[in-house]
Parts: C-alpha cells; sequence; structure tokens
C-alpha cells in the first residue's frame, strides 16, 4: 500500500483526474461567470462567429460534475439503473464469451488447416467488413427474442478481431519452432498444443482486448436502437445504452453523463481484467 | 567431467552428401543454390564448414536436418538415406529457437517428453545437463530472461538430452558479443572434447572455424560446392591465445582465407566487366606470387 502511494504514475493518474474535472466544474458554469457586464465583449464574439452568447461552446451545455455527483447518489438507489448494468454486463459477457468460444477454435483451425482456410476464410473475408450494427435489422428478424439479436450483435464485434488476430498470430510463429520440434520427435498434436498454442497466447490475449472494447461499443448502440428490450419507463431498464438515450428522451442531461461514465467505467474494468488474466496467462511475456 | 551413469551412450553417425543438388523455384526462373555438392561428416569428428554470407550453407544445413529434400543427389546417416527430420540430427539455429513460452527446465525436457520417454531416468540425465551448462539458478526461467550465451547453452542442453548422432549448429555464436562469443568457443570445444559427438558447425568466421574444427570445409559462392577441405591438427584442449600466436594455426586461417578472398572478389565482378577484369588480374598475380 505504501508503496503504492509512492509510486509516481498514481499520483499522475489522480492529477490527471482532479484537473479533468476542475476545468470541467469551471466550464459547465460559465454561463454564471460569464454573465457580468465584464464578459460581454466575449460574448459578442462567441455570438459573431455562429456559437451561443451565454457560455462557453459545448462544454457549457454539459452538466457540471458536482450535479452529476449529485444526481448520481440519488441514481444509486434506483434498482433500474443497477438492472441497466446487469443487462449491458450480461450481454457484453454472454457475446463476448461466445465470441472467444467459436473465434479461437475457429482462427486457429483456419491457421493450421488449408483446406478449412479455403473453404472458411473467403466467406470471413466478404463478412467480416460488414460493421456489426448494420446486422442490427435483420438480427431482430432472425432472431426469435431482442435479447438474442442484441447478444448475437455483440458476439459479431469480438468475433472478427478475435479470429483475425487468432489467425495472425498463428501464422506467425517462427518456423523454426516447428522445425526444433519436429526434430525432436513430436507429433502433430503435439505440436499444436505445446507450439502453436502457447505460441498463440500473446495474439489472443490482444485480441480479446481489443474485441472486449469493440462489444461494449457495439451492445450501447445496439441497446439504443433496439430498444433495449424493455418498455420507456418501465421498471425493467434495458441496459447503460437505453439508459442513456432514455434519459435524452426524458430530458435528463445529468442521467446522460451518469449513463456515459457508467459505461466508461465498465470498459475500463472488463478490459483491465482482461488484461489481468492476460498476464497469468502469458507469463513469459513480462518476464524480460 | 566424467559422462554420467546415467548419461546415455553416444553413438557417433556419418554423414555422407553425395553429389547433392538444390534448386527453388518454378521451372523457368529455377536458381540452383547448391550443386552437385559432395562430402562427408565425418564420424566423431568436428567438421566446420565456412563460407562467405548468403552461399547456401543454410540450404544445406535444411538438406541435411531434412527440413527440405534435395533435387538430386543423396544424403545419408551412416548409409541409411535421410527422409525427413529426425532426433539423430539435430539443429541449433541461428540466434535462439529456445521456446519463448517454456522454461529452462521445460525447454530442456522438451523432447522426452514428446516421444514420451519422460522416465526417471530421462529427468536425472536432464538434471546432469542442466548442471553441465550451469543453468541450475536458471531452471525455472524463461528463455526472455537470459542472456545470450545462457540460451546457447541451454539449447545446447535442449538438443543433447535427445543424444544425435549428428548435432548440426548453424551459426550458433553469431549476434553474441565478442567476449562472450570467445567464452562460448572454450565451452562448446571442452564439451566436443568429453563426448566426441559428430559435430557440423556452420559459420562465417574463420577465428571461430580454426578454434573449433578438426577439418574445415571452405565452401565457394553459389552454387555452393566444397572448394578446399582442411585438417585442422591443432593439438586440444586447444587456448584462445594459439589462434594468435601458433604459426600452424595462422598457416590454416591464411589459407582458408585466400580461398574465400578469391571466392568474395569472384561474388562481388558477378555482374561487372570491370570488375571481373580485375579479378582476373588479381588471381593471375596471386598464382605467380
Amino acid at each position: 500500500m505504501k508503496k503504492m502511494l509512492s509510486n509516481p504514475a498514481l499520483w499522475r493518474g489522480v492529477v490527471s483526474i482532479a484537473v479533468f474535472l476542475i476545468l470541467w466544474e469551471i466550464g459547465a458554469r460559465s454561463k454564471q461567470w460569464m454573465a457580468p457586464e465584464f464578459f460581454a465583449p466575449f460574448r459578442e464574439l462567441l455570438g459573431a462567429i455562429g456559437l451561443k452568447k451565454d457560455y462557453l461552446p459545448w462544454i457549457g451545455a454539459v452538466p457540471a460534475p458536482s450535479v452529476v455527483l449529485a444526481s448520481w447518489i440519488a441514481v444509486l438507489v434506483d434498482r433500474s439503473y443497477w438492472q441497466s448494468w446487469y443487462m449491458s454486463l450480461f450481454r457484453v459477457m454472454a457475446g463476448f464469451l461466445a465470441a472467444m468460444l467459436i473465434g479461437i477454435p475457429f482462427g486457429l483451425m483456419l491457421a493450421v488447416s488449408r483446406v478449412t482456410h479455403g473453404i472458411g476464410f473467403p466467406v470471413f473475408e466478404v463478412l467480416r467488413p460488414i460493421p456489426p450494427l448494420a446486422w442490427v435489422p435483420a438480427s431482430i428478424i432472425f432472431w426469435p427474442t431482442q435479447e438474442t439479436a442484441i447478444a448475437f450483435i455483440t458476439f459479431l464485434g469480438a468475433f472478427y478481431t478475435i479470429v483475425i488476430n487468432v489467425l495472425g498470430g498463428a501464422r506467425s510463429i517462427d518456423v523454426r519452432y516447428f522445425q526444433a520440434a519436429r526434430s525432436m520427435g513430436s507429433s502433430r498434436w503435439d505440436i499444436f498444443r505445446r507450439v502453436i498454442l502457447p505460441g498463440t497466447l500473446p495474439s489472443i490475449v490482444v485480441g480479446s482486448a481489443v474485441g472486449m472494447g469493440i462489444t461494449w461499443e457495439v451492445v450501447v448502440a445496439a441497446e439504443m436502437i433496439s430498444g433495449g428490450g424493455s418498455q420507456i419507463g418501465g421498471t425493467r431498464g434495458g441496459g447503460l445504452g437505453f439508459f442513456i438515450w432514455n434519459s435524452y428522451v426524458g430530458g435528463s442531461y445529468e442521467q446522460i453523463v451518469i449513463g456515459m461514465i457508467s459505461i466508461g467505467i465498465a470498459g475500463f474494468a472488463s478490459s483491465e481484467l482482461l488484461r489481468w488474466g492476460g498476464r497469468h496467462a502469458t507469463p513469459w511475456l513480462k518476464a524480460r | 567431467m566424467a559422462e554420467s551413469k546415467i548419461a546415455p551412450k553416444i553413438i557417433p553417425g556419418e554423414l555422407a552428401v553425395q553429389g547433392v543438388s538444390k534448386s527453388y523455384g518454378a521451372t523457368q526462373f529455377r536458381k540452383e543454390v547448391v550443386h552437385d555438392c559432395s562430402f562427408t561428416i565425418e564420424r566423431a569428428k568436428l567438421t566446420v564448414m565456412v563460407g562467405p554470407s548468403g552461399c547456401g550453407k543454410s540450404t544445406l544445413i535444411r538438406l541435411l536436418a531434412g527440413f527440405e529434400q534435395p533435387s538430386a543427389g543423396r544424403i545419408s546417416l551412416d548409409g541409411a538415406p535421410i527422409t525427413g527430420p529426425d532426433r539423430d540430427r539435430l539443429v541449433l539455429f541461428q540466434e535462439t529457437a529456445l521456446f519463448p513460452w517454456m522454461t529452462t527446465w521445460d525447454n530442456i525436457l522438451y523432447g522426452p517428453r514428446a516421444r514420451g520417454e519422460l522416465t526417471r531416468d530421462a529427468l536425472e540425465f536432464g538434471e546432469f545437463l542442466l548442471a553441465k551448462v550451469g543453468l541450475q539458478d536458471f531452471r525455472d526461467k524463461y528463455p526472455g530472461q537470459l542472456s545470450g550465451g545462457m540460451q546457447r547453452r541451454a539449447e545446447l542442453a535442449r538438443a543433447m538430452i535427445n543424444n544425435p548422432k549428428v548435432m548440426i549448429l548453424d551459426e550458433p555464436f553469431r549476434g553474441l558479443d565478442a567476449m562472450t562469443k570467445e567464452l562460448m568457443w572454450e565451452y562448446y570445444s571442452r564439451l566436443y572434447e568429453e563426448n566426441r559427438r559428430t559435430n557440423f558447425f556452420v559459420t562465417t568466421d574463420i577465428d571461430e572455424a580454426v578454434f573449433l574444427a578438426d577439418r574445415v570445409l571452405v565452401m565457394s559462392n553459389i552454387p555452393t560446392q566444397v572448394r578446399a577441405v582442411i585438417d585442422v591438427d591443432l593439438p586440444r584442449p586447444r587456448k584462445l591465445s594459439d589462434l594468435v600466436e601458433s604459426d600452424r594455426a595462422n598457416d590454416i586461417k591464411k589459407q582458408a582465407l585466400s580461398i574465400l578472398h578469391a571466392e568474395a572478389m569472384r561474388s562481388f565482378s558477378r555482374g561487372s566487366k570491370a570488375a571481373a577484369d580485375f579479378v582476373e588480374a588479381y588471381l593471375k598475380r596471386a598464382s605467380r606470387a
């Protein structure tokens, strides 16, 4: 703990966030401090370049962090807020786990077998450029429930990234490792288990971390578009994306910010978790 | 240091290369890298092949190891033709080919484990080799945590545990700093003197060749052929100072260098008439002298 407190990187992080919050607070309160006569020329200048006259552009229209914090405390006891967390988290995890379970073996198969690559890769490459969000309408039609439709879209978000990373990682394993393994009498299965799999692991970790980020982007957008599987104003929340959208429709700007920051925290936490898991799975990488 | 009781008996092999050619590319654009090349890697001797860089030495190694097949000719180990990679011919590659995701200990045990031969004897032999390469304290470290010299020693142990009939080393000490390199020469030649395995060592460094070898094969440029075979009859164990002080060592070095120099000039002049004339005049003068 003492070591952590004396870590300069930690203090830089604290200072960075504090400065950000202070500037935000000042900017958000610009409507008040720009009111006096002293700022009249400045206000005229803003108006002359086509901006709103009475506050700083962009930041002045955002609720101040103090206001956001106050309404966050109120929201914390609201079950529908936690329900939104739970729903988004559940969808992300479902889509992400499915993408790992299908993507890693698929990527490895593409890398290992020429036949699989020949058959599977062209289709994969045609489908890959289609953004996951373009799948929303089709997915709502294909899947029986809205829930499965959203999970499918989050799955797509992570799937392509994971497959491409696994394929690239397995392909870039130095040929000498295979030659050495074969010379020492390894069977094909042994080479797969003890050379290809560990050799691809770093790429699996990277692909998963990137895929996790995309999953959060996609789930929020999917929830906004699809209505999140719940009716507006209902007691059952429809995920953080829906929470933001609902706050916007309801005109609660503080809650929009709360929703955004919640996603930031959720995304950061899940990436950290993955990185932590990744470090433990690939101990030879940090050991330099 | 005597070989341990648990160490399996070493049976050195003899590799024969007879009229081997290797070309790459489609029919119209074939490039012959090795042409009608013949030599023998004699039993229980340390044969060093030295040649200009890019002369096809690495191709020859891939053929000897069985990673590739020759376009023509025949390579055999103790009379039996080579059909693919096998534990009886193990290669130490340039730089390191230790598995980065395995500890030193797991790397050394790779071969026995792969063949399902992880017996008590194999484990004991592994311990013996680990001690022999001086890496007991680095047993659970990953290759990335070892210095260049340690990596080379770990790789020697990983090969030796399989008790190969021939050890093939492809510029193994390239990339090490000068100091470590000389230490590795002494270490490696001591190892060789102890167990007299058949060793085939490829390098571009004349000093390295003369210090280590029983026999030196001097190679020509592409297409690769043996230009000269020099027997290095310096007494063992050898000292690094011999390289500078011994007249015999210097004679051998000069002899090898003059052949290599002519080869280097020839490849340098390829494609330039002026340079070719220059080389011709140079060679004529050299032969007169």
